[in-house]
């Protein structure tokens, strides 16, 4: 079979990713009059974590009690720890009600009251009811179709589903653009843009247990950094501490007990059956308080002193919850999980914390534009704006309000420049990756990708130390070397082989990413606990900045930005 | 302990002859076609292709497909003890394995948009 033929593209402004955070970027670029090419790895607005979400966006509306978006800003820089940038921070609570109602207006359907006031329900970390949602756990789906609408309406915008980006392209020290190749036919495709918008998501396919889709790799992260630009905060990663975990189900998101708790609180209990967030010093009582990060840590913990579930987790109970509750509150939900064999009347099911969100990642200034010029991004790919630890619902505000921002600034910095900085030399290297035949390697891309899953879930999970980060960073190295430095086989359609090839190449240097900037922190944080430094340390009140130099992730550290002014 | 699926599936690039290869695969009850189609590239043979990205949510859609000659999402329909066999969408162009292209066509590489 012949190879298939290089694709040459070009665009004003490139958006890769299609989640809410890179359709609303593009969406802001083609209102600026950019030419904007949006490409997704897999098929536009159908992966990614958007369409994953359940229920809950936080946001100042003040339907249900009144409320200012400085309230919100201040739940999150306290759920942060210390650590979130309050400039980015400043930017999702204020103009979060604007992008709310803005979907409104495109009509994504956000529940209401009967008397016509949007819904708000009260998420923990929250000082009021903020979050608002679509019915019933479609937070997500309306939100992908919403956009997804509005974008297939701009004629300018071209979308291209299938496309996989391997490599950024910098020229005369200028984001020019990318390099990657078609997945149905294996062409290498090459393409040079004026500006580039990463809006890739996070991370979470690291770990094996995770809430997200196959392909949140982390690779926005690594393309960042191959192209130069620093990522911060990469150890602070997310873990959602009632991921379903028992009785196997199927058809549903294993986030989905999250708006159950909104709804109906529900009582975590450990093998005992007792509320025992108590003794990490939230008292629930069938209510939803427990911030994520304690929360994990607090289930972790019963675990280890013997007092989980028999899967390993949690209980969590609603059969206290009269029948005629449960079914007004999630109705056809309710036959979803008797289909499963799940009576929540009658049974407790088993919840485990699970990989869900990276509040670390691209360092941005307050245009989202990186450390290379020309190079933006948007949305969870994006680090700071929750430092330690995520408020929820704060995930698809910011992709919707970063998004527009880096949107407009991306199409502004274009206006200004006549054509793409693209040097040919600057894109051979890539471009020989993914054109040429590799290597004929021995080894399973997909064991490989699954055995970096399962060292970072055992090493690099919610509770860390020492040594098992540095014995993390060890197998890391050994997977790295069993990768090889190119691709397996040749350019044909859709080769999973050599997808989860360039798809570990980028997971293993983020990973590496995460593993060492967790073995540097040596205090416990939000999200990032050390179990040889259980204590939160002054000293440690800064950021911590990756880089790529000459092949090798270097670590430094950068001090917090002062809040009062940004909070004033 | 486990049972075992005997997964029956199609496969190969358009215009090749027709072959369908037999792999065993173990699993929980409970567990879906696409939870042992992603063991299968884990354990046997990485090169099988089949699209999907939610895993367990049924939001993607991207994983659909024949099941025992029925169209249905891998994602939810169950793995059963006996042999199953798993062929592409027979209505849309054939790109390998298990995989069709079901991208809206304004949304594939090489064709200008449509609006």
């Amino acid at each position: 079979m012949a190879r298939p033929e290089r694709i040459d593209l070009a665009a004003d402004v490139l958006v890769i990713g299609s989640g809410a955070a890179g359709m609303s970027a593009a969406i802001a670029a083609d209102a600026a009059g950019a030419d904007v090419l949006m490409v997704d790895r897999s098929l536009i607005g159908r992966g990614g974590a958007t369409v994953m979400a359940q229920m809950t966006v936080a946001v100042a509306l003040g339907e249900e009690e009144p409320d200012h978006w400085r309230h919100h800003f201040a739940d999150t820089m306290a759920a942060g720890r210390g650590l979130t940038d309050p400039a980015l921070a400043a930017l999702l609570c204020e103009h979060g009600p604007d992008a709310i109602r803005q979907m409104e207006a495109w009509h994504v359907g956000w529940a209401r009251h009967p008397d016509g006031r949007i819904r708000q329900a009260h998420a923990p970390g929250h000082d009021r009811p903020r979050c608002v949602y679509v019915d019933f756990l479609s937070t997500g789906p309306a939100v992908s179709r919403t956009l997804r609408g509005q974008v297939q309406r701009q004629a300018a915008i071209r979308r291209i589903g299938d496309l996989c980006i391997t490599d950024l392209v910098v020229s005369d020290g200028r984001a020019a653009g990318a390099v990657g190749f078609a997945v149905s036919s294996g062409a290498p495709v090459a393409i040079a843009a004026k500006t580039v918008i990463v809006a890739t998501g996070g991370l979470t396919r690291l770990y094996r247990r995770n809430s997200a889709s196959a392909n949140m790799g982390g690779d926005g992260y690594a393309l960042a950094l191959r192209a130069g630009a620093p990522l911060v905060d990469m150890e602070f990663v997310q873990f959602f501490p009632i991921g379903h975990l028992a009785p196997r189900l199927i058809g549903m998101d294993p986030i989905m007990w999250d708006p159950f708790r909104y709804k109906l609180g529900g009582r975590l209990l450990n093998r005992e059956g007792r509320e025992f967030t108590d003794d990490y010093g939230v008292t629930e009582d069938g209510t939803y308080r427990a911030t994520r990060d304690l929360a994990t840590y607090a289930i972790l913990k019963e675990v280890e002193a013997g007092r989980g579930s028999p899967a390993g987790g949690a209980y969590l109970s609603f059969r206290h919850v009269p029948e005629e509750r449960l079914r007004a509150a999630f109705g056809p939900v309710i036959d979803r999980l008797a289909k499963n064999g799940i009576d929540l009347a009658r049974m407790d099911v088993e919840v485990a914390p699970i990989a869900h969100y990276h509040m670390g990642g691209i360092k941005v200034g307050a245009s989202f534009e990186t450390e290379v010029a020309g190079l933006y991004a948007a949305g969870e790919a994006v680090g700071g704006a929750n430092g330690a630890n995520r408020l929820s619902g704060n995930a698809i505000t910011e992709a919707l309000v970063f998004g527009r921002f880096a949107g407009e600034a991306a199409a502004a910095q274009a206006r200004r420049m006549q054509r793409p900085t693209w040097g040919a030399r600057d894109a051979a290297a890539a471009l020989s990756l993914v054109a040429e035949e590799g290597g004929a390697s021995a080894a399973n891309p997909a064991a490989l990708v699954a055995a970096l899953q399962e060292l970072m879930a055992r090493d690099v999970g919610p509770f860390r130390t020492a040594e098992g980060l540095d014995r993390a960073l060890a197998e890391i190295a050994r997977l790295g070397a069993a990768l090889g430095t190119r691709p397996p086989g040749v350019p044909r359609p859709f080769d999973t082989a050599r997808l989860d090839w360039f798809d570990l190449r980028n997971m293993l240097c983020v990973a590496e990413a995460v593993a060492r900037a967790a073995r540097a922190r040596s205090e416990s944080r939000g999200a990032h606990q050390r179990e040889d430094f259980p204590a939160q340390s002054e000293a440690w009140a800064v950021h911590q900045i990756v880089r790529l130099d000459a092949g090798r992730l270097a670590l430094a550290r950068m001090p917090v930005e002062g809040t009062a002014e940004a909070a004033q | 302990m486990s049972d075992r699926a005997r997964l029956l599936i199609r496969r190969g690039l358009p215009g090749e002859p027709e072959r369908w290869d037999a792999f065993e695969v173990a699993f929980e009850r409970g567990q879906s076609v696409l939870d042992g189609l992603r063991r299968i590239r884990i354990e046997q043979d990485p090169d099988l292709a089949f699209r999907f990205s939610c895993i367990n949510a049924n939001a993607c859609k991207e994983c659909m497909m024949l099941v025992d000659g029925k169209v249905a999402y891998a994602c939810i329909a169950r793995l059963e003890p006996r042999e199953m066999r798993l062929a592409p969408l027979p209505n849309k162009t054939l790109v390998r394995d298990l995989v069709t292209e079901i991208a809206p066509p304004d949304e594939r590489i090489g064709n200008p948009p449509q609006n």
